[in-house]
């Protein structure tokens, strides 16, 4: 065990992956020099060269397109950009081309990029750098993404994205990089399950990313009430593990989504669907979501924490689904 | 359409089981008349019809607990029919049963329509049928001890929320046992009137003088009854008691309230007492009779405001025109709700009853 730090984690798996593998590099704006926006990639310049840390231009669409073109060239490029707000400037190269080839070339061409982004508000960056749109990916068929929340997956994560012949993208959460704790040293994870982190019986309550650890200080302060709150980690947005969800509401019977996208057309919609379809029978009250006010996320600090979910909030939904 | 709902019986009801119903769809009911047989923890009692109406639908089955206010069972008003029918808007909302509660139902046989929701919004949800399923699987409670928890009830209560003061006052009642002499002599022995019926009627008679004793304390407020519906305390032979109303009685001739009287005691011991006579009574008399002692003091029945004691007939040393003389007198005691009344009004009534006792022939 060592003590580390989200941010560190994730450093430590792209050294790992660069070290592990010649065919690896990573790009994208300030990377290099710079070490990184939020610093994940420090240090990184100084131990591999220019050749495998590579600054790029302002250009979202330039610079995922290059990733496309080397990961199809028999590289396997990871491609940092800076938040999800700004890879709407890709989107036209990860929908319409990293997620299409494989079936429009009739499976002669796989794409095994790996793309990791910024997702999330808290920070008061405002509206055009705090959203979560994390979700409209996980629409996409053709991509693997990710949803690292703990330090085990923000170190884990990143190699079996890699030996993905398919595109992946890695959602980060802004204020995960400083949550600090301790990580083993050998760690190895899947990326195609959701984890229980806690167990519990007499709600799911399901959440990712950013809000996990609300969705866990909830559950507690519920278990103090005598409401034994199951937590799931989703962990891969897409595809989703329907069978672990199903399994936690075959033993509660009541669920609460946390996510911190919009309620409409949301992710949170997506789990509520999924999971009505399969086990309508389960259900002994309404599913319930926690999602973010559906406005751009306001800058001043009490509006920004107004729009987001919150522990009180999460916790209040439980009690309204257990029927206290 | 009407909504028949599960009527109240009394302050220590709150839920009644069906055990027969004595109407059938397509039946035509009239006011009073008898609609279901329900357990409540004291008796098993006749609900009557409130309404007339043409039975549509039963609502509930036989067996089935519900709460007071429940509705068991819906009614075509006159001039309603089945086509033209509109149902009350709460009874037309579906209700809301949550799909694994309804799942569970069916795996465990429970009757949804019998069951009230704990969840959110009265939904009824899982853990609501698996209880219904074990208390219908768990064999009818002890009659005694249910009959003890309902006392303990709403004598708590009594005591809990009633400021009670006491008043007593002895009775001669040689005019009246002369007077009851020279009329039984004169009546066939099963119509003989026994003192308990001068009693009752000396006491709704003087309610008409003095109504703040003759009602109930609802909502903070006395809410004064427009007829003496005196709740007559019976002991049951099985233990316990019940005080069932005998109606009107300051309106209703001494053979009449003797005769109701009897009825009233053998249907209440023998549990078939009605909705209206567990649910009207406006002041308790408790009568102990010959075996009883000299005086009771009794505690009121919620939300009455008054209970009239009346101890065991006696003769006792009385002082009449400076002599002593044996006197067949009764020790008459008022419990009386301190919110309602005041002592001194207590005391006028007790006079007045007393009064009373001594022009029999006036009854």
């Amino acid at each position: 065990m060592s003590h580390t730090s989200y941010r560190e984690a994730l450093r430590e798996a792209m050294r790992d992956a660069l070290l592990r593998d010649p065919r690896v590099f990573l790009m994208g704006e300030d990377v290099g020099r710079y070490g990184g926006t939020y610093a994940v990639s420090k240090g990184l310049l100084a131990e591999f060269g220019p050749e495998r840390i590579r600054d790029t231009p302002l250009s979202e669409l330039a610079f995922v397109g290059a990733g496309i073109g080397a990961a199809l060239g028999g590289l396997r490029p990871i491609v940092e950009v800076m938040t999800v707000n700004f890879s709407l400037l890709a989107l036209d190269q990860i929908v319409n081309t990293a997620a299409t080839l494989r079936h429009m070339s009739g499976g002669q061409c796989s794409v095994p990029l790996v793309i990791r982004m910024t997702t999330g508000a808290g920070r008061q960056l405002a509206a055009q750098h705090s959203h979560s749109l994390e979700g409209w990916y996980a629409h996409i068929p053709g991509i693997r993404v990710l949803a690292p929340a703990t330090l085990e997956d923000a170190r884990g994560m990143l190699w079996p994205a890699l030996q993905d012949p398919d595109p992946v993208i890695l959602f980060e959460h802004g204020q995960l990089y400083n949550v600090e704790g301790e990580l083993a040293e050998d760690v190895e994870v899947d990326i195609h399950s959701a984890r229980v982190r806690r167990s519990g019986h007499d709600v799911t309550l399901i959440a990712y990313g950013g809000l996990l650890g609300k969705a866990l200080d909830a559950a507690e302060q519920l278990a103090q009430e005598g409401i034994e709150a199951e937590v799931i980690d989703l962990r891969v947005l897409r595809p989703l593990d329907d069978a672990t969800l199903l399994a936690s509401l075959q033993k509660t019977h009541r669920v609460v989504v946390v996510d911190e996208g919009w309620k409409s057309g949301s992710l949170a919609a997506e789990v509520v669907a999924r999971l009505t379809e399969q086990a309508f029978y389960e259900f002994d009250a309404p599913p319930v979501r926690v999602c973010s006010a559906e406005v751009p996320i306001p800058y001043a600090r009490h509006l920004e924490e107004a729009a987001l979910p919150q522990v009180a909030t999460i916790a209040a939904a439980v009690r309204t689904v257990c029927g206290t | 359409m009407i909504e028949f709902k599960l009527p109240s019986l009394g302050a220590d009801m709150d839920e009644g089981k069906l055990l027969e119903w004595k109407i059938h769809p397509g039946d035509t009911v009239k006011r009073g008349d008898i609609v279901a047989i329900v357990d409540t923890a004291k008796a098993a009692v006749d609900v009557e019809s409130w309404v007339d109406g043409t039975v549509r639908q039963l609502l509930i089955d036989i067996g089935d607990k519900v709460p007071v206010g429940t509705p068991i069972a819906l009614l075509l008003a006159p001039g309603e029919t089945a086509e033209n029918a509109v149902l009350p808007a709460r009874g037309a909302e579906r209700r809301r049963i949550s799909p694994a509660a309804r799942k569970r139902a069916g795996e465990l046989g429970v009757d949804l329509a019998s069951l009230s929701g704990s969840g959110a919004e009265g939904a009824i949800t899982l853990q609501d049928v698996e209880a219904k399923a074990v208390a219908t699987a768990t064999p009818a409670p002890d009659r005694g001890a249910e009959m003890r928890r309902a006392i303990a009830a709403a004598m708590s209560r009594s005591k809990r929320e009633i400021p009670h003061y006491y008043l007593a006052d002895t009775i001669p009642l040689r005019p009246a046992l002369a007077w009851l002499e020279r009329r039984n002599a004169e009546l066939p022995v099963t119509e003989r009137l026994l003192p308990a019926v001068l009693l009752l009627k000396a006491v709704a008679l003087a309610t008409r003088r003095y109504p703040e004793m003759n009602g109930h304390w609802i909502d903070g407020a006395f809410h004064a009854a427009p007829a003496a519906h005196l709740g007559v305390a019976i002991s049951l032979r099985q233990g316990g008691l019940i005080a069932p109303a005998l109606h009107d009685v300051a309106a209703k001739p001494l053979e009449v309230l003797m005769h109701e009287l009897t009825d009233l005691v053998q249907r209440a011991r023998a549990g078939s007492l009605r909705s209206s006579e567990m649910a009207d009574p406006t002041l308790t008399v408790t009568n102990l009779g010959e075996q009883g002692s000299e005086s009771v003091f009794g505690v009121i029945y919620p939300p009455q405001v008054a209970l009239v004691g009346f101890g065991k007939v006696m003769e006792r040393p009385w002082v009449e025109q400076g002599q002593c003389v044996a006197m067949p007198s009764v020790i008459a005691s008022l419990s009386g709700d301190h919110r309602a009344s005041d002592g001194h009004r207590g005391a006028l009534f007790l006079a007045e009853i007393r009064q009373l006792l001594q022009q029999p022939d006036a009854l």
